[in-house]
């Protein structure tokens, strides 16, 4: 086999591993529950023992852990969560019109953030120390450190509420309306996102632009004396390459877990505020659903930015021959 | 460090403590070459100001911070309400003194245990290799892959919203970013004379870790001290911001925002004031630990390591 594709394989394996460590963690999770869910769906009828003991013989819940596990698993690979306990629907027909909501917001904040930070973050590099260089510096460094509520309030504050009344405070997107009829109601949040992200992404690129451009490579073609241009676009750019993917794949690992608090200030309808209710109601199957869908998206973006990262930096490539 | 210089004559002697001092002082120039950079400075002033508020706050408050003051949203009337009243009817600037304390300890807390596990597992994991390292490094991927928050909800779903649950959920998160800093440190000072040294006379394993290589990998440490601390305190405000942090009748700012947001247009200041006190911390505590890594980055390349 060729060592670029056994490394490959070996990558995705990881990945698979580590999916299906994510699937054990989530479902041990709810294994921690005081009483058990057939408990938690009747409440106080529980009380009722022929109830309960019926409804714990129909969810499954006499049958060993390890079989729970597994016939859970079953499920979840062919996208059954189970039936939401609050609204007695399943939990994957409740979950498709929020998982549409919060893609298209998080794909408007990765369209803003990543071009933003690519382009901060090579500027910056290019012009070390420069006047523009310090201003990003020191605005990023803030910015980076912000919770994103704080950030999202200061922009209703400014934008919705008591400065401007320019935007909607609170984004309520209809469900019998096409989403691009109603963008506006998701230019808060997502530049809420894109603030709380790119700031963080531009630090991490322009470190590691600058070492590219320190490195030897780019310094011994700059002393064969190419131009700054060639220098640039053969040695540079393609070396950068690499750091700019897993930037990417950073940015919407992070764009996945800071959808849960933006959109529940903007009282978005998407998977983050339904896991905010769903953790308050305790309902577990939609928990279990939205947990895993967020940590899956995590390890798919990782994965897929590894192995990029792999096809294209010219040192893995060669170093492997 | 030229630790060969350093360690080899007297390391026959006593292998450890010379090296250790050598290195135990480092974290002090450190702090020292970090106090000489104006956004240090910024940051520690910011620092002490926000919490020397939150200490002394309760005793400068002019009201009960559960006491009901004027009727709800109330508009700030100078001398007798700075800041309006709440939803409910509260004093705001009585629960802005009080609800620092909180949101303060229970970050601090959560990043000191996300330090003790993160360092453990780092140094055992950069000490042992082979399988040991594996297995938990394979293990720490798994924790990694649920944001921070994500990871908090999903027990707080099944125990309720407790704080010792969020605290020490929030710590766990922490652990894994810790340990692979601890991890990259320790591999490095593993090779060193003075712990081949202390394998050699027999020392317990325990006993090289945490007298031999913990001293040693301070630095870091500090610095990823400055950072944790900055993600817990917007953690742990964003949880009680969330509703499952501090519950009502406390004072808490996270809380605040929480119990206020409604009626932002109507009055402000409930809302404001606290996303203006959290947004401040953050920002001075990552000035501090931006200090301090660039103090460790300088003083690193002077001495030749890294």
């Amino acid at each position: 086999m060729p060592p670029l594709l056994k490394l490959i394989l070996i990558r995705i394996g990881l990945g698979i591993l580590t999916l299906f460590l994510v699937s054990v963690v989530v479902f041990a999770a709810t294994q921690a529950l005081p009483g058990d869910t057939a408990r938690a769906i009747l409440g106080k009828e529980a009380a009722n023992v022929a109830r309960y003991e019926a409804l714990r013989e129909q969810l499954g819940l006499n049958q060993p852990v390890a079989q729970q596990y597994v016939s859970w698993l079953g499920g979840v690979v062919v996208g059954d969560f189970g039936n939401s306990l609050v609204q007695k629907e399943p939990v994957t027909q409740l979950l498709a019109r929020r998982v549409a909501n919060s893609f298209v917001l998080v794909a408007i904040a990765a369209l803003l953030s990543i071009p933003l930070s690519l382009l901060l973050g090579s500027i910056t590099a290019l012009r070390r120390d420069g006047k523009f260089d310090i201003s990003v510096s020191i605005g990023s460094l803030s910015l980076a450190a912000l919770p994103e509520f704080v950030t999202g309030i200061i922009l209703i504050l400014l934008f919705a509420t008591q400065v401007f009344t320019w935007l909607p405070a609170v984004s309520h997107v209809d469900p019998t309306v096409p989403i691009f009829e109603q963008l506006d109601l998701f230019i808060l949040p997502a530049i809420t996102l894109t603030l709380a992200v790119a700031p963080y992404i531009t630090r991490i690129l322009r470190a590691s632009t600058i070492e590219v451009l320190e490195s030897e490579y780019v310094m011994m073609a700059r002393l064969k004396g190419l131009p700054e241009r060639l220098v640039l676009n053969r040695h540079a750019v393609p070396n950068a390459l690499a750091p700019a993917i897993q930037v990417t794949a950073l940015n919407l690992a992070w764009l996945a877990g800071g959808v849960v608090v933006v959109e529940f200030l903007f009282a978005f309808p998407g998977i983050g505020s339904l896991l905010v209710d769903s953790v308050a109601n305790r309902d577990m199957p939609m928990v279990q659903a939205i947990c895993l869908i967020i940590a899956a998206v995590y390890v798919l973006a990782n994965l897929t930015a590894d192995i990029l990262t792999i096809l294209v930096s010219p040192r893995l490539r060669t170093g492997l021959r | 460090m030229n630790d060969e210089i350093i360690v080899s004559d007297s390391e026959l002697i006593e292998p450890a403590v010379t090296h250790a001092d050598v290195r135990r002082s480092e974290w002090l120039m450190i702090i020292a070459e970090a106090w000489r950079m104006r956004r240090t400075k910024i940051g520690v002033a910011i620092f002490g100001g926000i919490v020397l508020l939150a200490v002394i706050g309760p005793w400068i408050a002019p009201y009960s911070p559960t006491e009901f003051v004027a009727p709800p949203y109330s508009a700030p009337a100078p001398t007798a309400m700075w800041l309006g009243s709440d939803y409910i009817g509260h004093d705001v600037l009585t629960r802005v003194l009080y609800g620092g304390r909180t949101v303060i300890l229970l970050a601090l807390a959560a990043t000191v245990i996300g330090l003790g596990l993160g360092v453990t597992l780092g140094l055992i994991t950069g000490y042992a290799r082979r399988w040991i390292d594996e297995s938990v490094m394979r293990i720490l991927d798994v924790v990694l892959a649920f944001p921070q928050i994500v990871l908090t909800l999903l027990f707080v779903s099944v125990l309720g919203p407790r704080l010792w649950l969020i605290v020490l959920m929030v710590g766990i998160s922490h652990a894994p970013r810790i340990a692979r800093v601890a991890r990259a440190a320790t591999l490095e000072v593993a090779q060193r004379d003075f712990v081949r040294a202390a394998e050699a006379f027999g020392v317990p394993r325990r006993k090289i870790l945490f007298n031999e290589i913990l001293p040693s990998i301070t630095s870091p440490l500090l610095v990823e001290f400055g950072l944790r601390l900055t993600y817990s305190i917007g953690l742990i405000a964003a949880l009680s911001f969330l509703g499952f942090g501090m519950q009502p009748p406390a004072a808490d700012w996270g809380l605040m925002i929480n119990e206020n947001r409604l009626g932002i247009v109507i009055q402000p200041w409930p809302v404001f004031v606290p996303v203006l006190l959290i947004g401040i911390l953050t920002i001075a505590t990552n000035l501090i630990a931006d200090g301090l890594g660039r103090a460790l980055i300088g003083i690193e390349r002077d001495t030749g390591v890294g």
